[in-house]
């Protein structure tokens, strides 16, 4: 079986410091994989190096069983991976309609048509359309990203990343900023998730993470320190321990 | 000996670019606002300079100080009433408010004064030679070199060795962070761009004699600014100071051995130089 | 959804868009004396409309755009003066494509950077072109220019008119048309959403797969072929081509009309245009320092409160006057 996507002694530091050390990760294909630890921990650093916003130190990523430790983030995106920031990127002069059609056009890869009119393509529309019905986003699809709530804004950014239908999708701390009167809104999205799509979701909220998790990472000081299932985590004391130490130290 | 002769006033010239532009490097260093209208407080500095010395008898240095410290307290009044209103604006958004200030600036300095170009009237100890042993050379020229030397060193010490350098450098580093341990990132910028403003204003008088004084300065040397100030790497005071040197020596060098065509060569480095090294030479790759 | 309906409506053309060009033809009746100033209010839109391509929607921050108007004049005045070719039309299109070369080679070096470095290496690309014209004298005249520059007919039909400048004006504003046209096509297009995308979050444009570099060559190439139209009409409709065309002031001052106008809204190149060239044919004249001061005040007038020109002025009220209506 060839994993969805994996990294093979994956290395990243700058200068002296080390924040990815030697990362070996299995992510099957389907997988509900929670990515957890302290903060400083090296989780989003992990991600960028993934998706190939950071160049690695050392190390490989491989998509689908392919290396793609040399390409370009838009590159590894056409192969199939996606992911959502944890602070919002998203086109804040825009509509959220146009957010979303402009991730549906590069993934049907007519983004760069030059003649035929953006509102002609049916297409593009009908998926940016479903999406945002998906998210009950559909009031305010008409209206500028800045205008709205931070909480609809980052239902967006969940839109744009399924809007790319990729393989894998990572998710850096979805639910960070959503209210909980619609926490179950992002809650319903991820639970229908397609299967065949496996999903990495960084999180500090544990509800979510047991909730959705069928195998979690946990992440100290750019390591591995352990993995699991839900049940092997919570019953380690050395997990325990890690928290309940950074919590002590503030 | 003649060779020298010209090394030195490229020198020369070097110095009038660095002293007017290190004020530029760091406000943008520290700032990121891109201020296009630099050249103008350089331009008010001479024009104070030449209507004390001419109107109220003033002596050289007693102008120059004037000059200080009457462009700085008019850039205290215009950064807090109207940059720091524009600090997270578009970038277009500064280009077109300091292109704007610019025009004013060229505009009242016509309408006040003149559209003549203006003469600084060096006082008798600046005129005239200095014998160096191996060379006799204008005492101005030799001035100005000094002057620049003095004004890096001092200006390197108060980066490196006092805290408020410290802050300024840690500011241009990372603005945020400075700025969350407590540091008031405001009053810092403020000071600074009086202190570069000031610095712009004894560049534009000292200079007047090599760059020469009248309305349109701003705009004539706008782009010698920012290539220095592009070139040596924003913030830093060493590569302003490098930077100056081998773009003034540069340019007054092929300025006399090439009339016709030896600017080009300026732009045609200046592109090399930053398609190699988009920072510039001494610049920190951004975030 | 309502949203949904109004998108794929967008690109259709409304009532109003017709508006510019019947009030250019009214122009050449009610204006028949002044329709050499109104051939040059032309190609300047011609020229800001170009600029707004790369700025407006690409978020390219430029200040040497006339590098590419320059390039279309001296294309056009070259060929005309040392080669005897003064046959408008192909003259144009050498211009234009002379330009669009040169945007195409500059664009795929210097895109690499942004912000500040990118802004001086558009000024170093156009102070370089202008040196060069300056040493080429041979072929370009130098500082003196190529004056006295004269055309065929137009098409075979029309001649330049040197006195009323009719068949000029009709020209340029059939040109301005049909690249008008090009444009409103483009900005319309999907290429021209990534192109918003890319000013808006150039990022977020990296993570959803789209080659970012590819696009922004593209757009800067085709913007440079159409500021070599608007150079190329310039010499065609002036007869002169200088240094000027290859000028930091008329870089800064296209910027400044666009921005006047309004950027990124398609007609602010026509309003600003028109604006800015009334008032200073009516003004700068008379009152010349007055005028630049007047101009420096209103700059930093609309930095300060009306960044978004006329034009977002306009949408601002139209916006208020429509209240906060949802999708």
């Amino acid at each position: 079986m060839t994993l969805a996507l994996e990294t093979r002694g994956l290395c990243k530091s700058f200068g002296a410091l080390e924040v990815a050390r030697s990362i070996d990760f299995r992510l099957a294909p389907g997988a509900r994989h929670a990515l957890i630890g302290p903060n400083g921990a090296g989780k989003t650093t992990f991600v960028n190096l993934l998706t190939g916003l950071e160049r690695p130190s050392g190390g490989q990523v491989l998509l689908g069983g392919e290396d793609v430790t040399r390409l370009a983030q838009a590159r590894r995106v056409k192969r199939g991976i996606a992911r959502t920031f944890q602070i919002n990127q998203l086109f804040r002069g825009l509509s959220v309609l146009d957010n979303v059609c402009i991730a549906v056009a590069e993934r049907l890869g007519v983004g760069g048509g030059l003649l035929k009119p953006a509102g002609r393509r049916a297409d593009v529309i009908e998926d940016a359309s479903r999406l945002i019905e998906l998210l009950h986003l559909e009031a305010d699809a008409g209206r500028r990203i800045a205008e709205l709530p931070y909480g609809r804004q980052r239902l967006v950014e969940i839109a744009i990343a399924l809007g790319l239908e990729p393989r894998v999708l990572l998710l850096d701390e979805p639910a960070a900023g959503i209210p909980s009167a619609e926490s179950h809104i992002l809650l319903d999205a991820i639970a229908t998730l397609p299967r065949e799509i496996a999903v990495l979701i960084i999180e500090h909220d544990m509800d979510l993470v047991f909730r959705f998790a069928q195998r979690i990472t946990v992440l100290v000081a750019g390591a591995v320190f352990a993995e699991g299932t839900p049940a092997e985590i919570a019953k380690n004391a050395d997990v325990r321990a890690v928290y309940l130490g950074t919590a002590a130290h503030g | 000996m003649d060779f020298l002769s010209i090394v030195l006033g490229g020198c020369a010239a070097g110095m009038v670019l660095f002293i007017v532009s290190v004020g530029l490097s760091v406000t943008m260093g520290l700032m990121g606002f891109i201020n296009l209208a630099h050249g103008g407080f350089a331009m008010l500095g001479g024009y104070v300079i030449v209507l004390a010395m001419k109107h109220w008898g003033l002596g050289f240095v007693a102008a120059l100080a004037l000059a200080f410290v009457a462009v700085a307290a008019l850039s205290v009044v215009l950064e807090r009433l109207l940059y720091a209103r524009l600090y997270r604006a578009a970038e277009l958004t500064q280009v077109l408010f300091t292109i704007g200030l610019a025009f004013v600036m060229t505009a009242a300095v016509t309408l006040v004064v003149g559209p003549e170009t203006q003469v600084v009237p060096l006082p008798a100890w600046l005129r005239g030679q200095t014998d160096l042993g191996f060379l006799q050379y204008r005492t101005y020229s030799l001035v100005l070199i000094v002057v620049g030397v003095v004004l890096v060193i001092g200006l390197w010490l108060g980066f490196e060795r006092t805290r408020f350098g410290a802050r300024i450098r840690a500011a241009v580093d990372n603005r945020r962070m400075v700025s969350s341990l407590g540091v008031d990132v405001n009053r810092l910028f403020t000071v600074t761009f009086a202190v570069g403003s000031g610095l712009a204003a004894l560049g534009g008088g000292l200079g007047a004699e090599i760059l020469g004084l009248d309305p349109n300065y701003p705009l004539r040397y706008l782009v010698y600014f920012l290539i220095v100030v592009a070139v040596g790497g924003l913030g830093r005071v060493t590569g302003v100071f490098v930077a100056a040197l081998l773009i003034g020596t540069l340019d007054f060098v092929l300025k006399i051995y090439f009339p016709k065509g030896g600017t080009i060569f300026i732009y045609a480095l200046t592109l090399a130089l930053l398609l190699w090294r988009p920072q510039g030479l001494f610049g920190r790759r951004g975030p | 959804m309502k949203a949904a309906h109004e998108f794929a409506r967008r690109h259709r053309l409304q009532w109003w868009e017709a508006l510019p060009w019947l009030a250019g033809i009214a122009v050449f009746f009610v204006f028949p004396n002044y329709l050499a100033f109104s051939t040059q209010v032309v190609v300047t839109i011609l020229f800001a409309l170009s600029l707004d391509l790369v700025l407006g929607y690409a978020g390219i921050v430029t200040l040497g755009h006339a590098a590419f108007f320059g390039a279309g004049a001296y294309t056009v005045g070259i060929l005309a003066q040392q080669f005897n070719w003064n046959e408008p039309l192909s003259g144009l299109a050498a211009a234009a494509l002379v330009a669009g070369a040169i945007g195409l080679a500059s664009g795929f070096v210097l895109l690499r950077t942004h912000g500040l470095t990118l802004l001086m290496l558009t000024l170093c690309t156009m102070a370089l072109l202008e040196q060069a014209a300056n040493m080429g004298a041979a072929w370009t005249g130098g500082f003196d220019g190529m004056p006295g520059l004269s055309f065929q007919k137009i098409l075979g039909l029309f001649s330049f008119d040197v006195l009323y400048f009719r068949s000029q004006y009709l020209y340029s504003l059939a040109l301005l048309l049909l690249a008008f046209a090009l444009v409103r096509t483009l900005v319309y297009s999907s290429f021209g959403q990534s192109l918003t995308g890319i000013r808006e979050n150039v990022r977020r444009m990296h993570a959803v797969g789209a080659p970012v570099r590819a696009r922004l060559i593209v757009v800067y190439t085709v913007s440079a072929a159409l500021a070599g139209l608007a150079g190329g009409l310039f010499a065609q409709t002036t007869g002169y081509v200088n240094l000027a065309v290859l000028g930091l002031e008329r870089a800064a001052g296209v910027l400044i009309i666009l921005i006047l106008g309004g950027y990124g809204r398609l007609y602010g190149a026509i309003i600003g245009a028109i604006a800015y060239m009334v008032l200073e044919h009516l003004l700068a004249k008379a009152y010349p320092t007055t005028w630049q001061l007047g101009i420096g005040v209103t700059l930093v007038a609309v930095a300060l409160y009306v960044p978004n020109g006329i034009l977002g002025l306009a949408e601002h009220f139209w916006r208020k006057r429509s209240g906060k209506r949802p999708a």
